[in-house]
């Protein structure tokens, strides 16, 4: 069921990939082959390989239980925060709570993952700020 | 012998004080990377590239740290083989059959030992068949025009599953939607946005720096998370390490098996499609073939570990020979060194030897020195890196995610990078549930604009006939390695990586099935 999905989505995908590729403004200095001709091409490859597992499907892989697949989309989430407030909070304190979450949820006892979220912190700024000298995200704090 | 005068030349260039330095710390490095579980080649060359290029390295200085890594790693991944029968990497898989038994009967210190003399004596010779061999690719890449570069770039398209590939669809799926990702921006001949949405960022298109370390590094992170409750924790147990120098007696009856499977190793490397794990795979079964008279081998047997890890160090040089040659890599560890020269704005391809052979042979250098440290890191050392095998996942997995992040944001100090790259790693990990190979993804965003500029430019000449894509020998000869490629592995795919997933399984019988 899984390569079926995969497939359907394949094949939209391509679809609209193609019909971009069609709307890609011409210059009047083009070349023969212009801007539209490879994506037009990579489009039906993409497609027909999609077709392929849409209609001849693999065994499907096993996903995650419900309660596992909302600790990913909470990770993923934590992630797109992360590069959210990155510029706002400054590098150390991101980080730190960034993978102070990461290792609790990897299964670290609460108080230990605050203490090695910190660490990492710090250490990834020690390493790569003071002695690399590698710019990172500053915030209202300087750090 | 002008090959040796430049490769002269190369060591003038490599022994500068910072450049062993690099390779020093690159060696050490990768070889903690290759060990731990999880983290292969290329996840370990992905995530430092955009660091050695942040930190402004200078070209032969970034790629010596980060070739001292990719060979690290391959020395690396055969230790969590041995002493916890968790392959470091796939190409250690054949490396767990007579190393864990051998740590088990006590003799883990000499196993580790041995498979490190092995892993050096495969490079060391791979890297001489690089020397030798590499000039002569160049000589018939030269003769190479737009069209014969369209028809490789399909050809190192079609192989690259391998031929221990399942199913082909899905690889062509994973090298169109690179292909397409790489599409993505303002068109580099007529200057037209394509696919960008009016979205200002996209106008540069996809970094494959961020595509790189979202695909590899942050989905291993998201694996790791989904299997919180897996084995993890079992890796804490005690083993006996042992002697740690393998006696003369032990080296001299394992030198026949290491000489033939490192140029064995070598062979599978260079041809298209094969790679490190192939090159693993066969030497372990045509060593077994040969001198396994007693069936000792799946038992502990000291050449059992040296055929294998001899093997696919050799294949790993071998494989940087079309890399560095005709600019097509053949493997997805190689495939990521290819983005590290891109990332350093070196084209690789015959040109490289003519223009940069300072690069070139800098590099090779720079191979044979990494080699010999990592010899003599290897032997003394290999107990403090077993220690790192200690370091919980846990732990482990949000540092790794961290310096992804710092890498990216090093590169261009934007969020909205950061946001593509967790957006790579979700489709990363989506992927790789579905069994969708990802380094075809990559190689797709890296060659993906090369590809379509030999394209326009094959029938831009031509006047509009397309028929130029087959208009001489040599490129219907790529067709047609393409075509067999591509085919190949349909037909025989699947019963080879049965094979290799049952030699794996039958270890304790000790069996291999024909």
């Amino acid at each position: 069921m899984s390569d079926r999905i995969l497939g359907g989505t394949g094949i939209v995908l391509s679809l609209f990939f193609i019909w971009q590729a069609t709307l890609i403004e011409i210059s009047p200095f083009s070349d023969v082959v212009g801007p539209s001709a490879f994506p037009i091409i990579i489009g039906v490859v993409l497609g027909l390989s999609s077709l392929y597992f849409l209609v001849k499907p693999d065994v499907g892989p096993e996903w995650p239980a419900p309660a596992r697949l909302f600790e990913i989309v909470m990770a993923v989430a934590v992630m797109v925060l992360y590069a959210e407030l990155l510029p706002v909070l400054g590098f150390i304190i991101a980080t730190a709570l960034a993978s102070s979450y990461l290792t609790w949820r990897l299964g670290t006892r609460p108080l230990q993952s605050v203490l090695v979220g910190v660490l990492t912190s710090g250490g990834i700024y020690l390493v790569f700020r003071v002695i690399l000298g590698l710019s990172l995200a500053r915030g209202p704090f300087g750090f | 012998m002008e090959v040796l005068a430049s490769l002269g030349d190369g060591f003038s260039v490599a022994f500068t004080l910072q450049n062993l330095m690099l390779a020093a710390l690159g060696c050490f490095l990768g070889t903690i990377m290759g060990a731990l579980p999880g983290l292969g080649p290329s996840n370990g060359v992905a995530i430092l590239i955009p660091l050695a290029f942040t930190l402004g390295l200078p070209p032969t200085a970034a790629l010596i740290l980060l070739t001292s890594v990719y060979y690290g790693a391959m020395y690396g991944g055969r230790i969590s083989s041995i002493l916890l029968n968790i392959p470091g990497d796939e190409p250690a898989l054949m490396t767990c059959l007579d190393g864990y038994p051998m740590a088990q009967k006590g003799r883990a210190g000499e196993a580790l030992a041995l498979s490190g003399v092995a892993s050096f004596v495969g490079a060391f010779l791979a890297t001489w068949g690089l020397v030798f061999i590499a000039p002569q690719l160049v000589k018939v890449a030269l003769l190479f025009g737009p069209a014969e570069y369209f028809a490789l770039f399909t050809l190192a398209f079609a192989t690259l599953g391998g031929i221990s590939s399942t199913n082909q669809a899905k690889a062509a799926f994973a090298a169109a939607l690179g292909l397409g990702i790489a599409m993505i921006g303002v068109d580099g001949q007529t200057g037209v946005p394509r696919f960008t949405f009016g979205e200002v960022h996209l106008y540069d298109g996809i970094d494959f720096l961020v595509a790189l370390v979202g695909l590899f590094a942050l989905s291993e992170v998201l694996i790791f998370l989904e299997h919180r409750h897996g084995e993890s924790e079992a890796s804490a147990k005690k083993v006996e390490i042992g002697r740690i120098t393998p006696s003369l007696s032990m080296l001299k009856y394992c030198t026949p098996t290491m000489l033939r499977t490192s140029v064995l190793g070598f062979v599978a490397g260079v041809l298209p499609g094969a790679g490190a794990s192939l090159g693993s795979f066969i030497s372990y079964s045509m060593e077994k073939r040969l001198v396994d008279r007693e069936g000792t081998f799946g038992t502990g047997d000291p050449r059992g570990v040296a055929a294998p890890e001899a093997g696919n160090n050799a294949a790993a040089g071998g494989a940087l020979v079309p890399m560095l040659a005709l600019g097509v890599p053949g493997s997805g560890t190689t495939a990521v060194l290819l983005a590290v020269l891109l990332a350093l704005n070196i084209t690789p391809g015959p040109l490289l030897f003519t223009q940069n052979p300072d690069v070139v042979w800098g590099l090779i250098a720079a191979l044979f020195i990494g080699n010999f440290m990592l010899l003599a890191m290897n032997i003394p050392m290999v107990g403090m890196f077993t220690r790192v095998l200690l370091v919980p996942p846990r732990i482990l997995m949000p540092v790794v995610a961290m310096v992804s992040f710092v890498g990216i944001y090093g590169i261009s100090g934007s969020s909205f990078d950061l946001l593509v790259m967790v957006l790579f790693g979700v489709l990363g990990w989506l992927l790789r549930k579905l069994d969708v190979p990802l380094v075809p993804i990559i190689l797709g965003i890296l060659l993906g604009n090369a590809m379509e500029a030999n394209l326009r430019r094959a029938i831009s000449i031509s006047d509009g006939d397309w028929s130029v894509l087959v208009g001489s020998p040599l490129a219907i000869g790529l067709w047609v390695i393409a075509f067999v490629g591509f085919i190949l592995p349909i037909i025989f795919g699947a019963a080879l990586k049965r094979r290799m997933k049952l030699a794996a399984s039958k270890e304790d019988e000790g069996e291999l099935v024909d």
